[in-house]
């Protein structure tokens, strides 16, 4: 089923609302190739108009707004769940802890801020990390959720059909390995340990690091030795 | 609720594009959703309540941060910090009615700092143990819940005990914290979705011991 009713049902709209609300959000950045769930009516303007509201009214600290996107957008990112990833490779003592306890050695690297499961794919067991009923993902070492993680589809399909999905991404499994889908319905967050590639045993922490991408530690990649231009 | 939101196990939701939906923000305006969203101090259960009240074809239509939008004007209005009035005109017109805490930045950088997450509420003894066959209550609250649709009646086996935490549908009622044990409970495939499927698969699920029954 490559066509979907809903599909038809976001062109229709897009068409409808190409015309009754132009999108000034896109004619700020809007350079890339997506589709759109919705075109919204001017949410620029509304946006601002609610901010200066707040602000107005003493009930947001506009610098406080500034350093909320600055943290989640730059200060945390996939870069720090790397970091743990990479450590964990070539720490066997930090990786028995990280294991046991993610929020405790995730926190010896200075993240915080979420309390954290990890889970360690090997060559019998594939995990995958998802939040059916919204969006839940863990903020300080991954950062921010791409759209996709957020979509009904990925939401939908991810329990009832993790293989299709994982196919969804380029990855097929074969039979004989055990699929874990991790459904992050309360306040604890999950981050994959993915297998360390092979050749990759001269490699040093640094570089390591540089190899983990997004995908891999949310569970839809495997981490391997070939550089990719997506999905870090 | 029994919306549309509580997706799993749902299967016209189209292909995932990964490629093309690889981005975290969109615009500007995303941008400044998400720090608003964050910084009215809202907890995650009021949050997370107020989305599930956009209606299905809108929650479906809409793009993610057109949705914490939507949300976030019913809930300042509900909150009386602001009035519906100063919404329409923009214009502040008079202080808010509720005492309300402004997040400040070194409270924003106190939220990722080590430690911060803990969910330590002790005190609250844990009625199921690891290795117990638990069965997912068959229950449809009209108000917030994580319990998904799709565990409801099935058995699992508590794989971890994690520690105690508010009962989010008490919390999104204004009924209290309700504190108790939270459960990874693991389902397995063919459990949650008949024979057909994998025999080796399973889903884990983290779920509030108010959800659970032994079995």
């Amino acid at each position: 089923m490559n066509t979907t009713r809903r599909e038809i049902l976001t062109a229709a709209l897009t068409a409808a609302g190409a015309t009754l609300a132009p999108d000034l959000a896109g004619a700020e950045e809007h350079d890339h190739d997506h589709d759109h769930q919705a075109v919204p009516s001017d949410p620029t303007l509304r946006v601002k108009a609610l901010e200066s509201l707040l602000v107005a009214k003493g009930l947001v600290d506009r610098d406080a707004l500034d350093a909320l996107i600055e943290t989640y957008e730059h200060k945390v990112g996939p870069r720090n769940g790397a970091r743990v990833v990479a450590r964990a490779w070539v720490d066997r003592g930090f990786k028995e802890r990280l294991l046991a306890d993610g929020t405790a050695a995730i926190g010896e690297l200075g993240y915080g801020g979420d309390t954290i499961t990890v889970v360690e794919n090997t060559a019998q067991i594939h995990n995958l990390v998802v939040c059916t009923l919204c969006s839940c993902y863990p903020w300080p070492i991954l950062g921010l959720p791409p759209v996709w993680y957020k979509s009904a589809a990925y939401r939908s399909r991810s329990v009832i059909d993790p293989r299709g999905v994982l196919a969804e991404f380029g990855l097929r499994l074969g039979d004989d390995v055990e699929v874990r889908v991790w459904d992050s319905t309360a306040e604890l967050r999950y981050l994959v340990l993915p297998e360390r590639p092979a050749g990759t045993e001269r490699l040093a922490e640094t570089e390591l690091a540089a190899l983990v991408t997004r995908n891999a530690m949310v569970g839809v990649a495997k981490v391997t030795t070939e550089r990719r231009g997506s999905g870090a | 609720m029994n919306g549309v939101h509580d997706m799993g196990g749902m299967q016209d939701m189209g292909p995932i594009h990964p490629e093309q939906n690889d981005l975290v923000f969109h615009a500007s305006w995303e941008r400044r959703v998400f720090a608003l969203f964050n910084a009215v101090d809202f907890t995650w259960p009021v949050l997370r309540s107020e989305l599930e009240l956009i209606a299905p074809a809108d929650y479906l239509r809409m793009s993610y941060y057109e949705k914490w939008l939507t949300a976030l004007v019913p809930l300042l209005i509900k909150a009386r910090m602001v009035t519906p009035a100063e919404i329409e005109s923009g214009k502040p017109t008079g202080a808010s009615t509720n005492k309300w805490h402004v997040v400040s930045v070194a409270e924003v950088a106190t939220w990722i700092a080590p430690d911060s997450g803990t969910n330590g509420k002790p005190g609250v003894a844990a009625q199921f143990q690891a290795t117990q066959r638990v069965r997912a209550r068959n229950m449809n609250p009209l108000g917030h819940t994580r319990l998904p649709r799709y565990v409801r009646g099935k058995i699992g086996t508590i794989q971890r005990v994690r520690g105690v935490d508010v009962f989010p549908d008490a919390v999104a009622q204004g009924l209290g914290d309700k504190p108790q044990h939270v459960y990874t409970v693991r389902f397995t495939a063919q459990e949650l979705w008949g024979a057909p499927a994998s025999r080796t698969d399973s889903v884990y699920a983290d779920l509030s011991e108010d959800y659970l029954e032994p079995a």
